[in-house]
């Protein structure tokens, strides 16, 4: 008989005014009789309509009957078939929007907590698993990876354990791309990310950091030169965009990135960090996605009064609904309907921002309600710190130095949607550098695909 | 890890390093520039390439101690390692065409405008190099730039070495008096590649200038190095580090250049309390 309780059960979570002053994971994980009792709400549909909204097709009642009957390694194993990374998807995935969106007991109640239910697995298998990785037999195929994100970590994953000779080429000085560099400890704990960049090296992965493909080496010469087989671009959506408006480039002004990375690589929140940081005490951060609330909850602990500005309404925050959720608890004002027109400055200081009061009108060609300008209307919002967090393009370095290789207009790399390949044999691409900022699971998948066809190629040539 | 293969004191804050990093080496041009990091937690700095050797695999820095990571660095001797070191970043100079460059450095700027004359002189073009330092024990690369230039002036700000008086004085001086320049590079102190390229604008002469903004990644990632260049935001690090030194907004960079001082200072009394402390 399955529980019937038409909410989720609650995940214990730091309280808000204690966690909005430190960098500690926030969410705590279901023990092993919450994960249990939630597990059995599942109905264990017959046409399973979550999976359809898995982007890598988790069998999720699968896993989730595991779970019911106790057995946590035994879901780990249905649902590490599918994914690489389950302890940073259960984190980090919109599933209000994609899984629990399809999940029939949402119709009326709330969802299966499938997400929470992944993290409790994966994160019950890095606890408890004793198995050591055994590094397959060498195939004697080389092959490079542009970038230790999400994708380029599932696409190695994969050819690794198919017996490929697998360097990771990373531009920083570490491993994990947006996982390290983006995402905040308090989201998602780096000492998870390194489990996951251990357990590649364990499979013999090689990481490379240091090394800026487009500049230290070409895609080319690493084919021509150092005998790569095949290359896999996951290089990410790095350039951060501005609005290119008056005083963008005041003192006081970020780009999300270079916040966030100040905080997340270099550390810049503990007390003796080399790398330096500006403590606002009026921080506004402008967009509604998740880095925006990133950025807004980082500037929170650093001591801020942080508000968001918005162009629209809170229904179209892009940003994970749990996200938004924790970013209120903890004190984060939203100031919505409004968008910059300008920032002031005095003394080559931001003092404030002033913006235009907007209205919704008909949907635009994203379906969400086009925001409009209401005509005489402006507000001003005093700040002595500005993050801009409206989106990232893909980093040009690798275009610009890799002849043959299309790309979109905006600068995205072309590919076959099947198999992830290039306009050039041999080079396949997956994630943000082909599609934009998405999520992490989808550029996950991408990895994986590209992987599948990596191989397929290599031994067929 | 990347070795220090060599270290030479150049001045009282100027110190040259040559650092094993043959990956950078094998790519590295003048005008280009590398970020490194001393150790684990470390800050990451960018550092203009000052030499290479691609055969030997290494590629020399010169920098001058003026924060905590330069002072730390400076700690470091030939046979330690430093953790990071990654290049070679930015767009290297455009030397193609070019037959008579006036090359104007300034203070620890003329280790960056020293590999640039010379590159150009061994491409056969005629280099007058100006070459400005504030007094005698601060001057660095004299004999170096004197064997890269068919023509040389060393000015101090004292008049302690050379002729008294600014960079702008010597390199109006050599324009006035008819040589004709394709180009002026400028590299140096922001203040000084600004009265330079407001003189050479007079004359309308092409004129380069070398910029040396705060970055993180230096990759293009987090646009902490943004300029404005002739109206349009520009990332130094992946669209320079050279520009169009009439297009700069100087005033504005070099507000730019201010927004950790505070902090800067605090971090460089602590390293410098620290070193007080082992000395003891």
């Amino acid at each position: 008989m399955p529980n019937m309780s038409l909410v989720k059960n609650e995940m214990p979570a730091q309280e808000p005014e204690v966690r909005n002053k430190n960098f500690l994971e926030v969410a705590l994980g279901y023990t092993e009789e919450q994960a249990v009792d939630e597990a059995t709400r599942c109905l264990n549909c017959k046409h399973k309509p979550c999976v359809t909204g898995c982007p890598v097709q988790i069998d999720i009642p699968a896993f989730i009957s595991k779970v019911a009957e106790r057995d946590f390694e035994g879901a780990y194993e249905i649902i590490a078939k599918s994914s690489s990374l389950p302890a940073v998807c259960g984190r980090v995935c919109p599933q209000e929007s994609q899984c629990e969106a399809k999940c029939v007991r949402g119709i009326k109640g709330e969802p299966v907590a499938i997400g929470r239910l992944e993290r409790f697995v994966a994160d019950y298998h890095n606890l408890h698993s004793s198995e050591k990785a055994e590094k397959p037999v060498s195939n004697g195929h080389k092959v490079a990876i542009i970038g230790s994100g999400p994708s380029g970590l599932a696409c190695a994953g994969d050819l690794a354990k198919k017996g490929y000779d697998v360097t990771i080429f990373e531009a920083l000085h570490l491993a994990g791309g947006v996982l390290v560099y983006g995402i905040p400890e308090f989201r998602l704990p780096k000492s998870i990310v390194q489990k996951e960049i251990d357990g590649l090296k364990a499979l013999g992965v090689k990481v490379e950091t240091n090394m800026v493909i487009g500049k230290t080496v070409s895609i080319d010469e690493l084919m021509e030169e150092f005998g790569f087989e095949t290359v896999f671009i996951g290089s990410g959506a790095g350039l951060p965009r501005f609005m290119n408006i008056p005083g963008e480039n005041l003192n006081g002004v970020y780009s999300a990135n270079e916040f966030l990375t100040r905080i997340n690589l270099m550390k810049a929140y503990k007390e003796d960090a080399a790398t330096p940081i500006q403590h606002g005490k009026k921080v506004v951060v402008v967009g509604g996605g998740n880095v925006a609330m990133d950025a807004a909850r980082c500037a929170k602990r650093l001591g801020a009064d942080v508000t968001i500005v918005y162009r629209r309404t809170e229904a179209e925050l892009p940003a994970r609904a749990e996200e938004v959720e924790h970013a209120k608890e903890e004190g984060i004002k939203f100031c919505l309907l409004t968008n910059p027109v300008s920032i002031d400055g005095t003394d080559g200081w931001v003092s404030n921002v002033h913006c235009q009061v907007m209205e919704l009108s008909e949907p635009d060609e994203s379906g969400r309600a086009k925001p409009v300008p209401k005509e005489g209307c402006f507000v001003d919002v005093e700040a002595d710190c500005v993050i801009m967090s409206i989106g990232t393009s893909p980093n040009p370095l690798i275009k610009s130095t890799t002849e043959g290789l299309e790309t979109q207009k905006w600068g995205g790399i072309v590919v076959d949607e099947a198999t992830g390949l290039t306009s050039r044999e041999g080079v396949y691409a997956g994630g943000d550098a082909v599609t934009g900022a998405a999520t992490v699971i989808l550029a996950m998948g991408a990895g994986k695909t590209a992987a599948a066809a990596m191989d397929a190629y290599m031994q067929n040539k | 890890m990347y070795k220090i293969l060599k270290k030479k004191v150049l001045n009282p804050t100027v110190t040259l390093m040559e650092i094993d990093a043959p990956m950078v080496a094998r790519k590295a041009e003048p005008g280009q520039f590398i970020i490194l990091r001393t150790d684990e937690g470390g800050e990451r700095i960018p550092l203009t390439v000052a030499d290479y050797d691609r055969e030997k695999g290494t590629v020399t820095i010169i920098y001058q101690i003026v924060g905590a990571t330069t002072e730390k660095l400076n700690t470091l001797n030939e046979g330690d390692c430093l953790q990071d070191f990654v290049g070679p970043l930015g767009r290297p100079t455009h030397t193609d065409g070019l037959k008579k460059v006036a090359v104007v450095g300034g203070g620890v700027g003329c280790a960056i405008a020293y590999p640039v004359a010379k590159k150009l002189h061994a491409l056969g073009c005629e280099v007058h190099a100006v070459i400005g330092f504030r007094s005698k024990d601060l001057v660095i690369l004299e004999d170096e730039f004197k064997a890269a230039s068919s023509k040389m002036m060393l000015m101090t700000d004292d008049g302690s070495y050379g002729t008294k008086g600014l960079v702008t004085d010597a390199l109006k001086e050599l324009i006035e008096s008819g040589e004709e320049y394709d180009e002026v590079i400028t590299i140096g102190p922001l203040i000084m590649m600004k009265f330079v390229c407001a003189l050479t604008k007079q004359y309308n002469i092409k004129t380069i200038a070398s910029m040396n903004p705060i970055m993180v990644d230096g990759t293009g990632m987090c646009g902490g190095c943004r300029l404005t260049v002739g109206g349009k935001t520009k990332f130094a690090c992946v669209d320079g580090p050279e520009f169009d030194g009439h297009e700069i907004d100087f005033d504005e960079a070099m507000a730019r250049g201010k927004t950790y001082q505070p902090f800067e200072r605090d971090a460089h009394e602590k390293i410098c309390n620290l070193l007080k402390m082992e000395v003891k």
